[in-house]
């Protein structure tokens, strides 16, 4: 039953000013039920395609279809597209019942059945006993919730959620993180979720759309995106990552050599590399290398620890291996750490898998 | 428990110290406050109090006839009065003759009742013949008028040091003899038509401000910088200008040979010889008026809208909400303190507008102000100037409170 086509961006252009193009080209499929965020730095153009999805702006060229139907013509107030504000948006001259209530006035819903749509969102966010407030008297946690009850009170089958939680401080961020995930999945409604924060993104969604210069730069799960980026910008702006510039001297089926510009050889995994000479920026999750391997492992060399910095459950180090001085290693903090200092020299294990050569940057 | 003195680390009491340590800052502010408070006290408070004081003042006729009034005040004025009230104005009347001060009261006791000025005139020219003795023969034998009741009954009612007779004539009433308030002759109501073309005149003015200048206002606050900026001088720009000389330049588009007129006859609207009269009526004023005024609505509007987040015009449109429907239950709401604002600093403006009428407003497009200051520079009744100043204070202070009743004061916001 579920619909892979839901929503559809078709080849779709942006430009503001005719002269840069915002969003380049854009091809993209969102499920029926599905959580995709649009991930990315501020400039990438994923809060434009928010806002065209929402009828705010239009597309320069190309095609969006919701439900399979092109939206191009219908305006905003006919798509019936939930969505959540970067500051909120709440009405501020209306209690949180009117708030609630606006959508389904407009729809001349009847009074009683409307109410109950109201006290049903409210209690989905736990914000029951508060229809006669005005915004101005709650938190900004509350207001938040506010809106996203907002957006769903008119039961869409579309929401989108424009940075929702930027304006939160970090605990209050984390909570409201897991209660809109817990919300997505007690109703199943489709949400598009638009962040720069790539932990939230990686908390929340289903799939994760990483823009970057207009266009998507990868659209995959979050285990997928961070364990295997396709290109350097993915793997730089998911999660940590250490990289080592050089260039292949050897491809043979999964492993290659790459040699890198401090002239040592290291075994990589083969992305993006076609063939002998190429470029390549070759990436390493920080958690993939370890500290006096045990078993043998397929890289093996000798670091120098720079500088130490203690961060509560881990400890980071950072050291200068093979010309990086760049180089971010993480230790658990458990009872039978090893011993660290400054000036140190250790051993520096990883494997070729975890190690992956990807476009040069 | 009892309450604890809570002393502070030198041993004080903390109130006694934290009044030492914060006096030095409240001297600063005193003197910091002390000029402009001089300034308001010398050029606000003392003309205001002077004006109302003047407007209720009538001690002149007072101290010039003491005599007369004293002795008159056993007099019923049921009939005429004995001799010697007759003997005080006898005295009264001989030291202003000497002292070439009697003109003053002739004004005074003409405005009370006409006839009076002849016959004080006529008795000051024979009072040096007056023998001692039975004074009120003689008075009457100088002027019959002397024997009338009316004549010396409105003489009495001029005897009080302070009169509200001003503000009846404010209103198109006086007293008549027996200090009944009545309306004056028809013919001679002129305030009430002044007064309610000043508050008609504001009025329209305050909604044509309203309604220019809410668009413009809108699409200052929404434009992008480059745009509004540009914009914003158009809207200042004249604000820049002298008042005098924007009052003039309508005089020049207005008159009936001007261009307005001329495009009107072109556009085929009038005939060439029968032009329609834009200026020295109403017109003019609700045309000059508006213009001027315009910026006093355009800037709270302007400061209030700057402040509502577009966002919540797409969330109203997201939501469902067609755009009519998003701008009257959601931005339309969210502007009136900046409407508040702007009407009553418009309405205000406007009841006491001056120049722009009495230039381009005619005879029937000239408000109660020009009525103050003819009063105050032609006919030199101060008093009644002072008297209808004060109406037109009172009436401004009406429109606030009720303005403050409705809206309340604290949801204007002028920036």
């Amino acid at each position: 039953m579920a619909n892979d086509h839901f929503v559809r961006f078709e080849n779709v252009d942006k430009s503001y000013d005719g002269k840069q193009l915002v969003v380049k080209g854009l091809d993209l499929d969102i499920a029926e039920g599905e959580f995709v965020t649009m991930l990315g730095p501020s400039g990438s153009g994923k809060t434009t395609c928010l806002m065209m999805l929402a009828g705010f702006e239009t597309p320069t060229n190309g095609q969006i279809y919701l439900d399979n139907k092109v939206i191009s013509d219908i305006p905003p107030h006919k798509r019936g597209i939930g969505m959540v504000f970067q500051n909120y948006a709440l009405f501020p001259h209306m209690t949180v019942y009117e708030n609630l209530a606006f959508p389904l006035r407009v729809r001349k819903i009847p009074k009683d059945e409307a109410d109950k749509k109201v006290d049903k969102a409210l209690s989905m966010v736990s914000l029951q006993g508060f229809e006669a407030r005005m915004p101005m008297q709650l938190s900004g946690g509350q207001q938040q919730r506010v809106a996203v009850a907002r957006s769903l009170v008119f039961d869409p089958q579309l929401v989108l959620m424009d940075e929702p939680l930027g304006a939160l401080d970090k605990n209050l961020r984390e909570s409201m993180q897991y209660e809109i995930k817990h919300i997505h999945e007690s109703i199943g409604v489709t949400v598009v979720y638009v962040t720069h924060d790539q932990t939230e993104a990686l908390t929340m969604s289903n799939r994760i759309a990483v823009f970057n210069d207009g266009k998507v730069q990868q659209l995959s799960s979050p285990d997928e995106l961070y364990e295997r980026p396709v290109n350097s910008f993915v793997a730089e702006f998911i999660g940590e990552n250490n990289t080592f510039a050089g260039e292949v001297s050897d491809v043979s089926g999964d492993k290659c050599k790459v040699k890198l510009n401090s002239g040592t050889e290291i075994l990589a995994n083969p992305i993006v590399i076609k063939a002998k000479g190429e470029k390549t920026t070759v990436s390493l999750r920080p958690e993939r290398a370890l500290i006096d391997p045990e078993t043998k492992m397929d890289n093996n060399h000798k670091g120098k620890i720079e500088e130490v910095i203690y961060h509560g459950d881990h400890t980071r180090l950072r050291l200068d291996l093979l010309g990086n001085k760049q180089f971010i290693l993480k230790v658990p903090n458990s009872s039978n750490r090893i011993d660290i200092q400054e000036g140190k020299e250790i051993n520096i294990g990883w494997n070729s898998v975890d190690c992956r050569a990807l476009d040069p940057k | 428990m009892s309450k604890e003195q809570i002393l502070s680390s030198d041993g004080l009491p903390l109130e006694v110290s934290l009044k030492k340590a914060e006096r030095k800052n409240k001297l600063k502010a005193v003197l910091l406050v002390a000029p402009l408070f001089l300034f308001i006290l010398i050029i606000y408070v003392f003309p205001i109090g002077d004006m109302l004081f003047r407007s209720i003042d009538d001690r002149m006729i007072t101290n010039m006839l003491p005599k007369t009034f004293k002795a008159m005040e056993k007099w019923d004025g049921s009939e005429l009065p004995d001799e010697p009230v007759y003997q005080g104005l006898y005295e009264d009347l001989t030291f202003l003759k000497e002292n070439k001060t009697y003109g003053k009261i002739i004004a005074r006791l003409n405005y009370e009742k006409s006839g009076f000025s002849s016959l004080i005139k006529k008795t000051v020219r024979k009072i040096n013949k007056f023998e001692e003795g039975n004074y009120k023969e003689q008075f009457i034998k100088v002027h019959k008028r002397w024997g009338q009741s009316d004549y010396l009954v409105a003489l009495k009612n001029a005897a009080p040091k302070w009169t509200y007779a001003k503000y009846l004539k404010g209103m198109d009433r006086k007293f008549d003899q027996d200090r009944n308030i009545i309306q004056v002759d028809e013919d001679r109501r002129i305030h009430k038509i002044l007064w309610l073309r000043t508050l008609n005149v504001a009025f329209w003015v305050t909604v044509f401000c309203f309604i220019l200048a809410y668009p413009i206002s809108h699409l200052l606050a929404t434009l992008p910088m480059k745009y509004s900026n540009l914009l914003m001088i158009c809207v200042l720009l004249p604000f820049w200008t002298s008042l005098l000389v924007r009052t003039s330049s309508w005089m020049v588009l207005l008159q009936q040979q001007g261009p307005i007129n001329d495009l009107i006859v072109w556009i085929g609207l009038a005939a060439d010889d029968n032009r329609p009269e834009l200026m020295y009526n109403v017109i003019g004023t609700f045309v000059a008026m508006t213009q001027i005024l315009l910026p006093f609505m355009v800037l709270p509007l302007y400061s209030v809208m700057k402040t509502i987040s577009p966002s919540l015009m797409r969330a109203g449109k997201s939501l469902g909400g067609t755009p009519l429907v998003s701008f009257v239950k959601i931005y339309f709401p969210l502007t009136i303190p900046g409407i508040g604002a702007g009407c009553l600093l418009v309405f205000i403006l406007a009841i006491g507008y001056y120049i722009t009428p009495a230039l381009v407003g005619g005879a029937s497009g000239s408000l109660i102000s020009n009525t103050i200051a003819y009063h105050m520079k032609s006919s030199l009744d101060w008093a009644f100037a002072s008297a209808l100043g004060t109406m037109l204070l009172v009436g401004v202070l009406t429109i606030y409170w009720i303005y403050n009743k409705l809206v309340g004061i604290d949801n204007i916001k002028l920036g």
